[in-house]
């Protein structure tokens, strides 16, 4: 299940069973969640029963047997959309349920005595119970580590296969059902029934078992069902006004009618709309606990982005070397490499690919050095080798051991260097000071760009930092955010969310911390990180599988593509209707009103001609449109104004537009073999 | 088509538009309570009536005391007409009307759609037009706008539980803007000739020594009232076109005017109360925009006439019959066209003359919902229910879930929006296909062929969307629609108005959300074409097919040679 894991939109398998599913879901009890596509099916049984009466009474039944073929076909197609995008679910679901094959758990009894242990099978464990992993075990369930350190590969649920740390206490605390321990042992207090686990509940999601309707697709739901019965009553209704002028409708004419006229074409695609966006979301390692939680995330209008990680590169680097003036720079560059040789932090390698890149200097580590590392106490780190020795460190620190007052010129750097919004580190060789290293946060290339284009969409993104004001404001400028949080706790968080939340705004974030979870539960949309703690993942709606903070922006861009995609095509399907009306009434009328063949702007062969060909348009374009429903309608951040203006003009002029071409061109192949024409 | 007739529609709506902005402004003022120069009088009706002023209605007492108010005033009128020979000012001793009649009348005169199953000049007294339909017309007009003004409420501001308080904007209403209104124009019109008087009836001796007695009364300011609460009723049967209710083309214009300025000016106040006036001059252009076409597409079909009549040289050019020589065509047409579409019903020309495209024209203005502008205060709520729509279809396209001024638009809403849309097709389509079905329901017809289907079609619709104005021809005093379009237009006026009022509830209760660039826009030209599409689409579409088979079917047969 990792990213590059996609599935191919006309997967033969997938497809294969989709097919003999859509047969199963013509149930009416089930269809009957689908208001439009279980009138559709009631139709297309009257207009059977029809066809079938008049060949058993030896009337011609070819244009009713016909109808009702494409009616019927109508009501496949529509499930069949559904059952494909469940089965492409369900394909990622397979290789999640693989993970979650029943081990035996080691059930202790007391807590704190490790020897004595109950086998029992994993489906057996409740909440609170108490058990131990081994190297080499399967982690039970859902659970939180209360004593001991592992490593853990959770490649099973994240794609990831290295090994991550798990321990008592603090954010690493929450272990996943159907991870594999690596290494040592753990305690693992149980924090889910079965059945109710992370891995059951993403299987449960990506399966679309336990899909439940969003808010928006039941209003939307309503407002389809609210339109169907609409024109039941304008197509029941006509009978009247056809006996006052004179016509007898037949059943397969009304029923032709009827299902082009209400909105079969949305009705069809809905449900699998909203599984696709959901296997979107899947596919970007995202899982929400409900769909909900999607829609709100199109609804987002804040960020709270953490600084480190996702605005800025992890670490500080190395951004500049500033020698005291009897000092030259070279120099100060070569004792900034040796002072940073045994230095394996990032902040140490940014120092040394700093001094290649901008001084050519790259030296290897003598092998007579001794390599003192960083101490808390002193603060300071570095080499000695030949006799000399190299130390970087804290300014103040350094300055401290010292002992003298430094060069005015230095102490000017050092302050130039905290109004930049950097850290500085002194530098000396034999208790000389040389100069300052300045380590600047670097703002990750591109994210001011996609941050110009959040704020086209109308997203304000907002900076979080535990830095000092300064140089939080510093970054913010740099990185083009709208607003930041400074010296961040988690109080400030969820003071900042509530406000924002009061202007009216809907606010997104990511956390990962036990403290984050105030916060995350207070968001409107919560992502929690797979590596965060269990409270972390309870409190948000969302789990990032990759723990990465910057998808927040592609989670954005899922939930808006859902809702264009649901929009798009609904939109395109209620103005389908315009065209269909000219290609039946005419035909419908004909009889009575011979001078109604005006209407007939399509020139369509002949009545049975123009309201099959309609029919059949009205099955196909499901089926035409199924990898759009799948795919989605791709998402440009152009602004509500300009995204409206586009997608008006495509799927509703072009749906006012596209039936009038598809149905002439269905009524000239019926004409070419013949077919009631 | 001459240029003096278009020129005529853009003098028009100049003055409409040019007079809707500051009357929208001093609506918004009235609605806040702003207004208040007869402060002693409005105080006054409050003692008499126990009412606290101050008090705040949530949407279901507002929506209570709405329907109390009009069951008591139908019991009371029912009462008037019934018992209309017992009571003053009823020279002629006219009779009491029929139980059914009177129920089909009380109905149509609560319900702001003054349709007219009887003749007034024979079978209602003077009385009974002042103190019963008159006075309906004040506070059926009143009722409306301040239903609106509470769906205005609505969306001022987040987590609002109350949307005002009914019985002081029904006075303030009627104190600050109907009767002021009614009192200047009445004064116009009695200065163009219209008589104001309690005389019954002037004893004209003919050329032919014959006497004829010729109907007057209190008809100036029933005419103001009729025209400025979009109301329709007519002192006279000929309406508009009766030389006492209409004396000339300036009146022409003075009535056409009135019937349509507040309908415009309300969603001007609409911007004034949510601060944020593009809101309402983009639903105020959209409701413009449909009726400037709808007039120019009615003047164009009267004016190129009826084929079978200039060929065989009756009629030089244009289709006169049922017209006001005084009037003129564009006129006619404008007038009749501005009434449907406000859910007016008043006539200066006959409906059932026009050409089968002109007819449609007004029938078609009834389908969409009454919306441009509609009835005082029913059109502009029934507007905000298709923008509400019009958000929700594609709003979703931004990728957002919908809202509407910062209200998030959600399943309770598109329920309630949805009950209102089916409420109103299916009295109206169930209503006319079951007529024309009924024994009963073709006698009615004066007609057959097409002809008849539209007049059927348009009566059922102007009862369900309370405009009251008829097709002519159509026998309208039978049980079938003395009852029928009495319960269409009780049903068409509060089984939407209370479905629209918990809309402005529900959306009163929600955070109202900030404007951002990912907002959806709601102003503009593109939202403007947008809800001009929803409101055909989902308003008119499904009455096309019985369209087709009434002025649509008779357009191609009068060109083929075939007239009904």
């Amino acid at each position: 299940m990792s990213k590059a894991e996609t599935i191919s939109l006309f997967d033969a398998g997938i497809i294969r069973r989709a097919m003999l599913e859509s047969l199963a879901k013509l149930n009416p009890v089930t269809l009957a969640r689908n208001p439009v596509i279980f009138v559709t099916e009631i139709v297309a049984a009257l207009v059977a029963a029809t066809g079938i009466e008049a060949l058993l009474t030896h009337r011609p039944a070819g244009f009713s047997i016909t109808i009702a073929i494409w009616l019927w076909l109508t009501v496949i197609f529509a499930t069949f959309a559904e059952a494909v995008a469940e089965g492409r679910g369900r394909a990622r679901a397979e290789s999640l349920r693989r993970a979650r094959s029943d081990t035996m758990a080691k059930l202790l009894m007391d807590p704190h005595d490790r020897a004595i242990f109950i086998p029992t099978p994993a489906p057996d464990l409740r909440c609170d119970d108490v058990v131990l992993v081994e190297a080499g075990d399967l982690i039970p369930s859902d659970g939180e580590v209360i004593e001991g350190v592992a490593s853990v590969n959770e490649s099973a649920v994240t794609g990831e296969s290295a090994p991550v740390v798990r321990e008592a206490g603090g954010d690493r605390s929450a272990v996943t059902g159907g991870t594999h321990l690596v290494s040592d042992w753990l305690v693992v207090r149980i924090t889910a029934d079965a059945g109710a686990t992370f891995l059951d509940r993403m299987i449960a999601l990506v399966e679309g078992a336990e899909r439940r309707k969003t808010p928006n697709e039941i209003a939307l739901n309503i407002l389809l069902a609210g339109l169907t019965i609409v024109f039941v009553i304008a197509v029941v209704t006509l009978v009247g006004f056809g006996q006052y002028s004179g016509t007898r409708f037949s059943i397969p004419v009304l029923a032709a009618l009827l299902v082009c006229l209400i909105p079969t074409t949305i009705g069809g695609l809905l449900s699998a709309i909203g599984i696709a966006g959901m296997d979107r979301l899947v596919r970007f390692n995202v899982v929400a606990t409900s769909g909900r939680a999607v829609e709100a995330a199109g609804d987002v209008d804040a960020l709270l982005l953490d600084k480190t990680g996702t605005i800025t590169f992890g670490n500080r680097m190395a951004a500049g070397f500033y020698p005291v003036p009897s000092v030259n720079e070279r120099i100060l560059a070569e004792a900034c490499v040796m002072a940073s040789l045994g230095d394996d932090t990032p902040e140490g390698r940014s120092i040394l690919s700093f001094a290649r890149d901008r001084y050519g200097i790259s030296l290897a580590t003598p092998d007579d050095a001794a390599i003192i590392p960083f101490s808390a106490n002193t603060r300071m780190s570095g080499i000695d080798t030949g006799g000399k020795s190299y130390r970087k460190g804290a300014v103040d620190s350094v300055l401290a051991a010292l002992g003298v007052a430094p060069d005015p010129a230095f102490t000017e750097s050092i302050a130039r260097i905290a109004r930049a919004g950097s850290t500085p580190l002194a530098v000396t060789a034999d208790g000389k000071l040389l100069g300052a290293i300045e380590l600047k946060d670097i703002v990750k290339p591109g994210i001011k760009e996609r941050f110009a284009a959040l704020r086209a969409m109308g997203i304000r993104t907002i900076m979080v930092t535990g830095d000092n004001r300064i140089t939080a404001a510093t970054i913010a400028a740099e990185a083009g955010v709208d607003d930041y949080i400074a010296e961040a706790n988690p109080q400030n968080k969820l003071d900042y969310i509530r406000k924002v939340q009061s202007e009216g705004r809907l606010v997104a974030m990511c956390g990962d911390g036990t403290n984050d979870a105030p916060a995350l539960a207070q968001a409107d949309v919560g992502v929690a990180m797979q590596t965060g703690t269990q409270a972390a993942r309870e409190a948000g709606n969302m789990v990032d599988l990759d723990s990465d903070p910057t998808k927040l922006i592609e989670i954005v861009e899922i939930g808006k593509q859902l809702l264009i995609t649901r929009g798009a095509l609904t939109t395109f399907s209620i103005a389908n209707d315009i065209s269909k009306y000219f290609a039946i009434l005419p035909a419908i009328f004909i009889t009575t009103y011979p001078q109604l063949g005006a209407l007939n702007i399509m020139q369509l062969n002949t009545p049975e001609s123009a309201i099959l060909s309609a029919v059949i348009f009205n099955a196909l374009i499901i089926v035409v449109l199924v990898p759009l429903a799948l795919r989605g309608v791709k998402f440009r951040a152009i602004g509500a104004a300009a995204l409206l203006k586009r997608n008006l003009l495509i799927y509703g002029l072009g749906g006012i537009i596209a039936p009038f071409v598809g149905i002439k061109l269905i009524d000239m192949v019926l004409g070419l073999f013949h077919i009631f024409s | 088509m001459t240029i003096h007739g278009l020129l005529y529609i853009a003098l028009l709506f100049a003055l409409v538009l040019g007079a809707a902005f500051p009357l929208g402004r001093y609506m918004a003022a009235i609605f806040e309570g702003r207004i208040v120069w007869l402060r002693q009088v409005e105080m006054c009706f409050y003692r008499l009536a126990g009412i606290d002023a101050g008090r705040q209605m949530g949407w279901q007492s507002y929506a209570i005391a709405l329907l109390l108010l009009s069951v008591i005033h139908f019991g009371m009128l029912y009462a008037i007409l019934r018992l209309q020979y017992y009571l003053p000012f009823n020279p002629l001793h006219i009779a009491g009307m029929s139980p059914r009649l009177a129920f089909n009348t009380a109905a149509s005169f609560t319900t702001n759609t003054n349709w007219q199953a009887y003749v007034p000049e024979q079978q209602i007294s003077n009385g009974a037009q002042m103190l019963g339909l008159c006075v309906h017309m004040f506070l059926s007009a009143a009722a409306g706008i301040a239903a609106a003004a509470a769906v205005m409420r609505a969306f001022t501001g987040s987590g609002l539980k109350t949307l005002g308080n009914f019985y002081t904007d029904l006075t303030r209403i009627t104190l600050y803007l109907l009767i002021p209104g009614a009192l200047i124009a009445a004064t116009l019109l009695v200065m163009a000739g219209a008589p104001q008087t309690f005389a019954q009836a002037v004893q004209l001796h003919t050329l032919q020594s014959g006497a004829q007695p010729l109907a007057i009364g209190p008809v100036a300011f029933q005419e103001a009232i009729k025209e400025f609460g979009t109301n329709g009723g007519g002192f006279f049967n000929a309406n508009s076109a009766h030389p006492f209710e209409n004396p000339n083309a300036w009146t022409n214009l003075l009535e056409n005017w009135l019937l349509l300025v507040i309908g415009f000016a309300l969603p001007i106040a609409f911007g004034h109360m949510v601060k944020d006036k593009p809101q309402g001059r983009t639903l105020m252009a959209a409701m413009a925009i449909i009726l400037v076409l709808g007039c120019v597409g009615a003047y164009a079909a009267e004016a190129a006439g009826n084929p079978q009549q200039i060929a065989a040289g009756v009629q030089a050019s244009g289709n006169w019959e049922g017209k006001e020589i005084r009037f003129g065509i564009p006129a006619s047409t404008t007038f009749n066209v501005s009434a449907t579409g406000t859910s007016t019903g008043a006539v200066d020309s006959f409906t059932d003359s026009y050409t089968p495209l002109g007819g449609a024209v007004p029938l078609f203005l009834m389908q969409l919902g009454e919306v441009t502008p509609g009835g005082v205060g029913s059109g502009f709520y029934t507007i905000i229910v298709f923008a509400l729509l019009s958000v929700f279809v594609a709003g979703l396209m931004v990728g957002r879930t919908p809202e509407y001024l910062g209200k998030k638009v959600q399943a309770k809403e598109i329920k309630l929006a949805m009950l209102g849309v089916l409420i109103l097709t299916f009295f109206i389509l169930v209503g006319a296909g079951f007529s024309l079905v009924t024994p009963s329901g073709i006698a009615s017809l004066a007609n057959g062929g097409p002809h008849g289907l539209s007049e059927m079609l348009y009566g059922w619709t102007s009862a369900t969307e309370n405009n009251g104005s008829a097709f002519a021809g159509l026998s309208a005093d039978t049980p079938l629609l003395d009852y029928g379009l009495g319960a269409a237009m009780l049903f068409g006026r509060f089984a939407f108005m209370v479905p629209v009022l918990a809309i402005a509830g529900s959306l009163a209760a929600k955070p109202k959300l900030a404007e951002s660039a990912g907002t959806f826009p709601t102003t503009g030209t593109l939202f403007t074409f947008l809800l001009i599409g929803v409101i055909i689409i989902l308003g008119g579409l499904q009455f096309m097919p019985a369209d087709t088979l009434g002025p649509i079917a008779e357009h191609f047969l009068l060109y083929a040679g075939k007239s009904f």
